[in-house]
């Protein structure tokens, strides 16, 4: 290696720095694509739903009078739509954000079991009463002005 | 009339960098000229105007001034006055003002003490730090003034955030501000000696403790948000992906690059163009980053001061700077001159191939934090989170983690991985332990399981440059670095174990009840409303006992703030030596039950005791240097005196 003209070690370093780079932003190109179908209207998960188990966000406005707690006390059974035709029934277990109510728009995250019930590991309700999730922008809209409307209040 | 005084102070300043750069630039070809005398004194009195107007934005917030907007939509009378002081700073205006009064007083004592650069390159900084900030300048008072006055005072505040009224948050965003506005000197540096064609080892030199300064703001800044995410959030969770947190993530990457390869110029007068050219995205990963935050372009969690069009305003300074100095780099590269050679098996080559595996895991982060907006430009939302940065990240960090023990243990130029076989395969054997021991007693997945392995060979290596070395002789600068490089295995051993070994228990609990999580008994003694300043809540009476020991009393709240109205979870936590208790009330449901989130997590505290590490050794590091420059300065003026003496 030390036989190497300074300018050729130079063009080896550079061609190298350049491979990893353009490797790893290949790799991410790729990866990224797989998480085209990470987020999930109400829509989506019905007509083309992800595999059972694959983690997926799905996002959409609670059903109105759907949330119910069940006997053990923590987990919480409610419905996510979008339009008024689609509509995914979602099951978490944990504790409900503070601005989780019915009406209100909510991610979930987690998974779609077997049974078709979306098994919730997280939920992100409005953070405060300025934060809205921004994946939310694309439902139908009157649920927008509702939306609006809410966290105008 | 004060707030009218700090406006005054900002236009003043203002004006002076409008000074400092043309009498910097004009005068980079007349060093000695009368215009280039103006520079330093201009800069050195823009830092105190800003250090002024700072003051009195804060004298504001202090006595609650009603009649300024900025108080009238931050603060209320009622808040406890340390967060009437951190108001000041925990709005779009108020952290604009903080981040140019950094900037200029940063500029201020580079005019002052900084006289080992040849006078033009000094000349060509100064010029190029009151460019970016002449930018800065015209966001602050064109379109966020902080100091505008209502046409009739408010009768009473509107509050802040509760979730910003936290006295780990309200030093937070100034921490990463010091980190952010330090990279933008590094980032006059690399435009000034790109100017003057002056790369050299003195110019890395110059540079470096900005840098390190810089980097152990944000390390420290990462750190704390970290910590104040997982206890304040309620989550219990200490890294999202969220955009905000990345923003910050990358600055510190392309720093952590920066650091290094500047520590090679200045040694070795090796990688000149590389470490311009990491200057140069340094600081627009911290614009980029300052941009999506400040713009809501990006959905986040935790974007607090969102507005479009001082999201234009940024991204034109962004294209501004980035681009130019781009542009700079592209005219300018090829004349940077040759540095020295270095084989692949030595100090430098494990240097390089960890700047670009840094450079790698910052590209990732980049992706996968701007991907969103992309699509959404193709009307696709997408999220992207943990399922694709955990991963694609960690098929760069490991072996960068891994040359990252073998480096420091390799000499400068040339060297033979012979030669460091013995350690070499200490490290390797404790890697190998800890994976197969994991591997045998515990079910968990295949990053946590590496990165324990990986946290204990590092934690072994990184003390191994101490080998056979007189402790006392050893330079303070190298002991920053056996302490950061530490830090970051016990910062990777923390989150490896959180992961691999956090165990969760949700119950609805009554009164009298007793519920367990991991080696803990919690029992819900009882619930009661409480009251604080500004809000109320309902506080729980828990008793938690380790093991069976004598139990602890635990409060953890559900508060509601009334200015403005808003419901925050106050987790509590009981920290033990190996690990903590992470406990969150919940609702009541209709039987009477209350709802209990608990969390047992096992050396969590490495994650963020790791973090303090890294900013240590970087402290270390960055005083080391400073003495180091110090002594040689002494020598220089020693030599200067004796070569006088002989000459007389």
């Amino acid at each position: 290696m030390t036989a190497l003209k300074a300018k050729h070690q130079r063009l080896i370093l550079i061609v190298v720095a350049l491979v990893a780079l353009v490797g790893a932003g290949l790799l991410a190109a790729w990866a990224l694509r797989s998480q085209a179908n990470y987020f999930y209207l109400p829509g989506q998960m019905v007509s083309d739903p992800p595999e059972v188990g694959q983690a997926v966000r799905l996002g959409g406005m609670v059903e109105q009078g759907s949330i119910k707690t069940l006997p053990d006390g923590v987990t919480v059974a409610f419905r996510v739509t979008d339009q008024d035709a689609a509509m995914v029934p979602v099951r978490f277990t944990g504790i409900l954000p503070d601005l989780f109510v019915e009406g209100s728009g909510v991610v979930a995250e987690g998974k779609l079991g077997p049974d078709g019930v979306f098994i919730a590991d997280n939920l992100l309700a409005k953070h405060d009463e300025n934060y809205v999730p921004r994946e939310l922008q694309e439902m139908s809209q009157h649920q927008q002005a509702a939306l609006i409307q809410e966290t105008a209040e | 009339m004060i707030a009218e005084l700090g406006l005054a102070a900002l236009w003043l300043a203002a004006a002076l960098a409008a000074l400092q750069l043309i009498a910097g630039f004009l005068s980079i070809r007349h060093p000695t000229g009368e215009l280039a005398q103006l520079v330093r004194p201009a800069a050195i009195v823009q830092g105190v105007l800003c250090a002024f107007a700072f003051g009195v934005l804060l004298w504001l917030f202090a006595v609650t001034d009603l009649s300024v907007k900025l108080v009238a939509t931050n603060s209320h009378s009622m808040k406890p006055m340390i967060f009437k002081l951190s108001g000041a700073w925990g709005n779009h205006e108020g952290s604009m003002l903080l981040w140019i009064t950094v900037m200029a007083m940063a500029g201020g004592l580079i005019a002052l003490v900084e006289r080992r650069l040849p006078e033009k390159t000094m000349l060509a900084t100064l010029g190029a730090q009151a460019f970016v900030g002449l930018g800065f300048y015209a966001f602050l008072l064109l379109s966020s003034n902080p100091f505008e006055r209502l046409p009739m005072p408010a009768t009473e505040g509107l509050g802040l955030n509760p979730l910003l009224q936290d006295i780990g948050l309200a030093f937070h965003p100034p921490t990463l501000y010091f980190g952010y506005v330090g990279l933008s000197v590094a980032f006059s540096f690399a435009v000034g000696a790109m100017l003057t064609r002056q790369v050299t080892p003195e110019f890395a030199r110059a540079m470096r403790p900005w840098v390190l300064g810089a980097w152990v703001f944000l390390t420290v800044g990462i750190t704390a948000g970290s910590y104040w995410a997982y206890y304040e959030l309620g989550w219990g969770g200490w890294w999202f992906w969220d955009p905000v947190e990345n923003a910050s993530l990358m600055p510190w990457l392309a720093a952590t690059a920066l650091l290094h390869s500047a520590s090679v110029l200045a040694a070795r007068d090796a990688l000149r163009a590389w470490t311009i050219m990491l200057g140069v995205i340094a600081f627009s990963m911290s614009m980029l980053g300052t941009f999506l935050v400040r713009s809501g372009i990006l959905t986040s969690v935790h974007a607090f001061a969102v507005d479009p069009q001082r999201g234009s305003f940024i991204l034109i300074l962004l294209t501004i700077y980035i681009g130019g100095a781009l542009a700079l780099f592209a005219l300018r590269a090829g004349s940077v001159a040759e540095g020295e050679r270095f084989t692949t098996a030595s100090r430098e080559g494990a240097l390089v191939f960890n700047n670009v595996m840094l450079c790698a895991i910052l590209g990732v982060v980049l992706m996968g934090t701007l991907y969103p907006l992309v699509t959404e430009a193709f009307d696709v939302r997408v999220s992207v989170g943990p399922p694709y940065f955990n991963p694609v990240g960690a098929i760069f960090t490991f072996p960068m983690l891994a040359v990252m023990a073998v480096g420091p243990l390799l000499h400068w130029r040339r060297d033979k991985l012979a030669r460091v076989r013995t350690p070499l395969i200490l490290v390797g054997l404790v890697t190998l332990t800890v994976l197969v021991l994991v591997l045998a007693l515990y079910d968990t997945g295949i990053l946590p399981l590496l990165g324990l392995a990986f946290a204990a060979g590092l934690a072994i290596a990184s003390f191994l440059p101490l080998r056979g070395r007189n402790l006392r002789l050893v330079p303070v600068a190298t002991w920053g670095m056996v302490v950061a490089h530490f830090g970051i295995a016990v910062a990777l051993f923390g989150m490896a174990s959180e992961t691999a070994f956090n165990k969760e228990r949700l119950a609805a609990v009554q009164a009298g009840g007793t519920t367990d999580v991991g080696p803990w008994s919690v029992t819900l003694a009882g619930v009661e409303p409480v009251a604080g300043p500004n809000w109320t809540a309902i506080e729980a009476r828990l008793l938690a006992s380790y093991d069976g020991g004598e139990p602890i009393v635990l409060g953890p709240q559900a508060r509601s703030f009334w200015a403005p109205i808003q419901e925050t979870n106050e987790s509590v936590l009981a920290t033990r030596w190996n690990g903590q208790l992470y406990a969150v009330i919940g609702n009541q449901g209709e039987d009477g039950r209350w709802q209990l989130r608990l969390w047992w997590k096992p050396w969590v505290t490495l994650i963020w005791y790791g973090g303090l590490l890294v900013a240590l050794g970087g402290t270390l590091a960055l005083v080391g240097r400073v003495l180091e420059d110090l002594k040689r300065r002494r020598v220089r003026t020693r030599m200067a005196e004796r070569r006088r003496e002989a000459r007389a």
